[in-house]
């Protein structure tokens, strides 16, 4: 069996990569093994039992009061990968405050929390896979993996595709953070083409005056753990 | 600046440790209603390398109906388990244990073995593991008619011989256990495409 991406192509980090740490011991050693897409594959589960509503889609109206940050809107498409919009699937995000602490018990950062702020949307992509989201930027915040280690700011996203095969969770960072290029999750990715990829780019058409800053993120699925095989070429 | 006009794929990025903030939200180990007759549970843990349990994963399992059938803008209420979405989401407890309750699936074609697929996220992982659960005969439970032998399955056909089993199911009290072994003697065999 022949898969379609060559190594040039391969977008994704691969599983085991040592500078971050904790993918060490939970990275498979035995090759991954070529599946035969058949009907399980190309199904995609149905979210209309769920209510998902507009209000899902603005993490700064939560709470009775408006979190502390830089407000900004978050929009762009869910494309496959031939360039078509997904219509009505689901996307969800989560991300850390302005200070950099996530509304989690396991994040000990000594930063404040926001009693505004719980740091969790979703919704679903129009007809045109469009989807808009309004929130705060997020703070850098440090972690374990080595000494004096910052996550650039990022939001986490969770996208479904039509299929088994398009689902997606990555993470949205922000144009011109320095900490990208340092941080062990982010460069994870060996391709620089396809880290820029995951990076937004500010946008003034969504940028409203006195109230927002906007950024566009396309978010592109199919394609994904494809592994490079040896054949003819 | 010209846009390429077909885009390349965006690069998987780790859920991370704070997974649940965005994603429990969808919890639903449940894909049916536990009291109906044909309900089974899927039980198991998900362990690492050293055998240690993985408390911060969320597993995803993804099948077709008792029928076969998928649930599209079409499916037939009448046949499809009534809420059926064909989907589910289990995160780990601290000994690394998750638990589904579902059917066993029907068909998807006539070659393939009664099987779920499943998706494994937790911090430490770049992209998802995928993996699939097959369900063998089990006293009592429907579907037993339709299992295959792997090697007549063409998905396992293309397993080593010696890892086909990390792929079968056990029978258990009340449907199956499953666990997901991300290294070691017993590592699960997972996919790519
Ligand atoms: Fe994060």
């Amino acid at each position: 069996m022949t898969l379609t991406h060559g190594p040039q192509l391969q977008p994704d980090p691969p599983y085991r990569a040592p500078a971050y740490r904790s993918s060490e011991r939970r990275a498979p050693s035995a090759p991954l093994v070529p599946l035969p897409l058949g009907p399980t594959e190309r199904a995609g589960p149905l979210f209309g039992h769920q209510t998902i509503t507009p209000a899902d889609a603005d993490l700064t109206r939560q709470h009775p009061g408006e979190p502390l940050g830089e407000r900004i809107n978050v929009s762009g498409r869910l494309l496959d990968d031939r360039g078509r919009g997904i219509a009505g699937q689901l996307i969800e995000i989560w991300q850390a405050n302005a200070a950099g602490r996530y509304t989690h018990p396991v994040d000990q950062h000594r930063a404040p929390l926001d009693p505004n702020f719980t740091g969790a949307g979703r919704c679903l992509t129009g007809p045109d896979g469009s989807y808009r989201f309004v929130t705060i930027k997020p703070g850098a915040y440090p972690w374990r993996n080595h000494p004096n280690a910052w996550r650039p700011a990022h939001i986490h996203f969770s996208v479904f595709g039509r299929m088994f095969t398009e689902r997606l969770v990555t993470q949205m960072y922000f144009p011109g953070d320095p900490l990208i290029e340092h941080d062990a999750i982010a460069t994870s990715i060996t391709d620089p083409a396809a880290l820029a990829r995951l990076v937004a780019s500010f946008d003034w058409e969504t940028t409203e005056e006195e109230w927002a800053l906007g950024y566009r993120f396309d978010v592109v699925v199919g394609g994904h753990l494809a592994t490079p095989v040896e054949g003819p070429a | 600046m010209s846009a390429p006009s077909i885009p390349l794929p965006s690069p998987s990025q780790t859920v991370g440790p704070y997974l649940s903030i965005g994603m429990a939200w969808l919890n639903c180990p449940d894909l049916v209603d536990t009291g109906r007759p044909d309900a089974i549970t899927v039980t198991g843990r998900v362990l690492d390398a050293d055998g240690l349990p993985v408390p911060d994963a969320v597993l995803e399992l993804w099948q077709a109906d008792q029928s076969g059938r998928f649930p599209t803008a079409g499916a037939d209420p009448d046949t499809s388990p009534p809420g059926w979405s064909g989907w589910g989401r289990c995160p780990t407890d601290a000994d690394g244990g998750y638990h589904f309750t579902t059917v066993v699936p029907g068909p998807v074609d006539d070659r393939q073995a009664p099987h779920a697929d499943l998706s494994v996220f937790m911090r430490g992982l770049l992209q998802r593991l995928v993996t699939r659960i097959y369900f063998p005969p089990r006293a009592g439970v429907a579907g037993a008619d339709r299992w295959l032998p792997p090697s007549d399955d063409p998905v396992v056909a293309g397993v080593p011989a010696e890892r086909t089993g990390t792929l079968v199911a056990r029978p258990s009290a009340d449907g199956y256990r499953f666990d997901v072994h991300l290294g070691g003697d017993a590592e699960t065999v997972f996919f790519a495409w």
